[in-house]
């Protein structure tokens, strides 16, 4: 594999994509993680199909502020859903998701199915992973081209896009730090401070929400789950200290985007021969195996002792 | 409508008649091994189950290719999807077991990962030579269109086989799922049940790939016990129930999708699933919705009634416009807002009740008072004729109105 213009042209935004996506997304993940939250994720990126088509039915366009508008109003019914559920019916949290998540995708794709979508590039199979290859840099011609105003015209919409809501992503969760990690740990405590704890708790699940809409227009909702849930899990096997874990999440993300980016695009070189893999797939398959090597090593993998 | 209606009485095709049985034969038997599954409160590993299949369908393929065949041998697919399902869930019950994270992070990782490298597996199939990976695809969504005859009666067969060890084996569950602790006690092994039970949801997740497809078919498990909850609070009957529930939506999302096959037979089952669910949610007389609003509601009336005869009782002016509603529509008060002569009667007992009820608190010892904190009821309702010449006995002579 070579570092040339072709890696320009090809893979630099892909992998661009591919870890700025991760990184979005894992960082929420830490604290869904903490709260107990996990699969609120994995409903998140069932439910962004059906907001997704409801959105292209109504403005008629595959545009992207419209669609990402429609995928976060999805997930905010879903979670609202949910709450309903689980309140008026006293139905347990987890089957209150699952019916949720599952008849909302149902309806998505059913949706999707019955109107006319072939003209344009949305379909169930895009909608579960994606399409991180196609998205190369036409007029790039080397690393050259990293200067040159009319190349970087160029660039994948996706590519600003994610940056952006990745950006937002990580300055949120530096400026709600403290309530952040306060609401997680103690939610008794932080009503008791004056910290807006419902407000909060909403808060996260629309940025997780946000930054699964634009990973997942990218790369598919398989990596969002992926990137949601074991990057920080490994990381929660890796230390005792947010700050730490945190931290070690987003290097996971980034290791498993690009360790996964290169065995999908050049992993089938090394064994002879030319047909490259989901990368998508890859990505997950890679951050799956680093939460399984955190699991049979992380040096704070077992459970908290019980103090008695 | 005519071929809905023929589909719905089974004479739409002989192929599409063995294919509806069986999803409802499927349905039956999600429903019936959900409920114990839910009782058990492992709802989402069926979701886990059910995505960690994909690699071993498509491992399948390859191997059946490789071994010369043409690798769309729905038993074959489906032996590979049991084998690597049980991995994922061994995976999931390992990191539950031995590491610090909760069942919904394990749920989430297998889910994801496995999908994920089930993707990449398919990409291999695409670039194979005998790689028509068309077919494959039907197990994500699920597609009934075009199932073969074979197909139809693998899946029934399959299906009816798990009904009949559900059967054998509904005491020891029902028990298991009921009361964990009881059940140790009275010579159950929990932990064998507690296989058994996933081996069984293991087998209907897998049956049911290729009708409702492997991202909806945790559906199948979950809506319906959710839906039966809503009618009982015995076990037998929630299984009962739920199993009727799961059937109907097998039936009538299949009868549905053999009119339009174009649709995802998935997507229609699951909505179906919701329908009766919504309907459970909303009108059952135990929990629903609209029982829960017009027991409020009745409760609120009587709060509001009690307060207004105590008022007129006392001679204070009513000024509440819903206490007043109340009054005037049971002719308790005049529309000028003087009461009539049953509502001075009504009055007179409401506050004697209240002395009563007062009284009691001083006069009855308070595991008599525990039962009984609704001090709505009359007091009479409340307590035997004993207990109320003892409060009585504390009680002033009330005076007339």
């Amino acid at each position: 594999m070579g570092l040339g213009g072709e890696f320009v042209q090809l893979s630099l935004a892909p992998l661009l994509i591919g870890v700025l996506a991760a990184v979005a997304c894992a960082l929420p993940g830490n604290f869904l993680l903490l709260r107990q939250q996990a699969l609120i994720g994995d409903a998140i990126s069932h439910v962004v199909l059906p907001g997704i088509v409801v959105a292209f039915l109504l403005t008629g366009l595959v545009s992207t502020w419209p669609m990402l508008l429609g995928a976060a109003l999805a997930a905010v019914v879903a979670v609202a859903m949910i709450e309903a559920i689980k309140r008026l019916g006293r139905v347990e949290p987890g089957a209150a998701m699952g019916v949720t998540f599952t008849t909302l995708f149902a309806a998505g794709v059913l949706l999707l199915e019955q109107s006319d979508t072939s003209a344009v590039h949305l379909d169930v199979e895009h909608a579960l992973y994606g399409n991180l290859e196609s998205l190369v840099w036409f007029d790039a011609v080397g690393w050259a081209s990293l200067m040159d105003a009319g190349a970087l015209a160029g660039l994948p919409d996706e590519l600003p896009r994610m940056a952006l809501v990745a950006l937002a992503v990580c300055l949120l969760t530096a400026v709600f730090w403290r309530p952040l990690k306060i609401t997680t740990f103690d939610e008794g405590y932080a009503a008791t401070v004056g910290i807006p704890v419902n407000l909060l708790g909403i808060g996260l699940v629309v940025t997780a929400a946000v930054a699964a809409v634009a990973a997942f227009d990218a790369v598919g909702s398989i990596i969002v789950i992926a990137m949601f849930i074991c990057p920080p899990a490994a990381a929660r096997l890796m230390t005792d200290h947010l700050g730490r874990q945190v931290t070690w999440s987003v290097a996971f993300a980034i290791a498993s985007a690009v360790l996964g980016y290169t065995f999908a695009g050049y992993g089938p070189g090394w064994v002879g021969t030319d047909h490259a893999l989901s990368a998508a797939g890859m990505i997950a398959t890679v951050s799956g195996l680093i939460l399984a090597v955190t699991c049979l090593a992380g040096p704070h993998r077992k459970s908290v002792a019980v103090v008695k | 409508m005519l071929a809905l209606v023929q589909a719905l009485t089974l004479s739409a095709g002989y192929n599409a008649a063995v294919v509806t049985v069986g999803a409802a034969i499927l349905g039956v038997a999600a429903g019936a091994c959900g409920t114990f599954m839910f009782l058990r409160k492992r709802a989402l590993v069926s979701d886990a189950l059910a995505h960690a299949t994909l690699p071993g369908i498509v491992i399948a393929f390859m191997v059946m290719v490789g071994f010369g065949g043409d690798g769309r041998d729905l038993f074959g697919l489906l032996a590979g999807a049991a084998i690597s399902a049980t991995i994922g869930l061994l995976a999931v019950d390992a990191m539950v077991a031995h590491t610090r994270l909760s069942q919904d992070a394990a749920i989430g990782a297998v889910l994801s990962v496995f999908f994920g490298f089930g993707i990449v597996c398919l990409t291999v199939v695409q670039t194979m030579t005998a790689g028509r990976q068309a077919g494959l695809e039907a197990f994500l969504l699920g597609s009934t269109a075009g199932m073969l005859y074979g197909d139809a009666v693998t899946i029934a067969a399959g299906a009816a086989l798990c009904l009949g060890a559900l059967l054998l084996l509904r005491r020891a569950m029902t028990v298991v799922a009921f009361d964990p602790q009881f059940a140790a006690a009275s010579g159950f092994s929990v932990r064998l049940v507690d296989i058994a039970m996933m081996a069984l949801v293991l087998a209907v997740t897998v049956i049911g790939l290729r009708v409702v497809g492997l991202v909806l078919i945790v559906a199948l498990l979950i809506i319906p016990p959710v839906s039966a909850r809503f009618w009982t609070d015995r076990a037998g009957v929630m299984v009962v129930l739920s199993a009727a529930f799961g059937g109907l939506a097998g039936y009538g999302g299949s009868a549905i999708s053999a009119v339009a096959p174009a649709l995802p037979t998935g997507s229609i089952v699951v909505l179906a699933a919701f329908a009766i669910f919504s309907i459970s949610f909303l009108f059952s007389p135990r929990r629903g919705l609209l029982a829960a609003a017009l027991r409020r509601r009745g409760h609120e009336v009587r709060v509001h009634r009690r307060q207004g005869l105590l008022a007129l009782s006392k001679g204070e002016p009513v000024l509440d416009a819903m206490t007043l509603a109340v009054l005037r529509r049971e002719r308790l008060i005049r529309r000028d807002g003087v009461p009539t002569e049953l509502g001075r009667t009504e009055a007179a007992k409401a506050r004697l009740d209240e002395a009563r009820w007062i009284a009691a608190r001083i006069a009855l010892d308070p595991d008599a008072l525990a039962s009984q904190s609704d001090v709505l009821t009359p007091i009479e309702d409340a307590f035997t004729a004993d207990q109320i010449a003892t409060i009585d006995r504390h009680l002033q002579k009330p005076r007339a109105v």
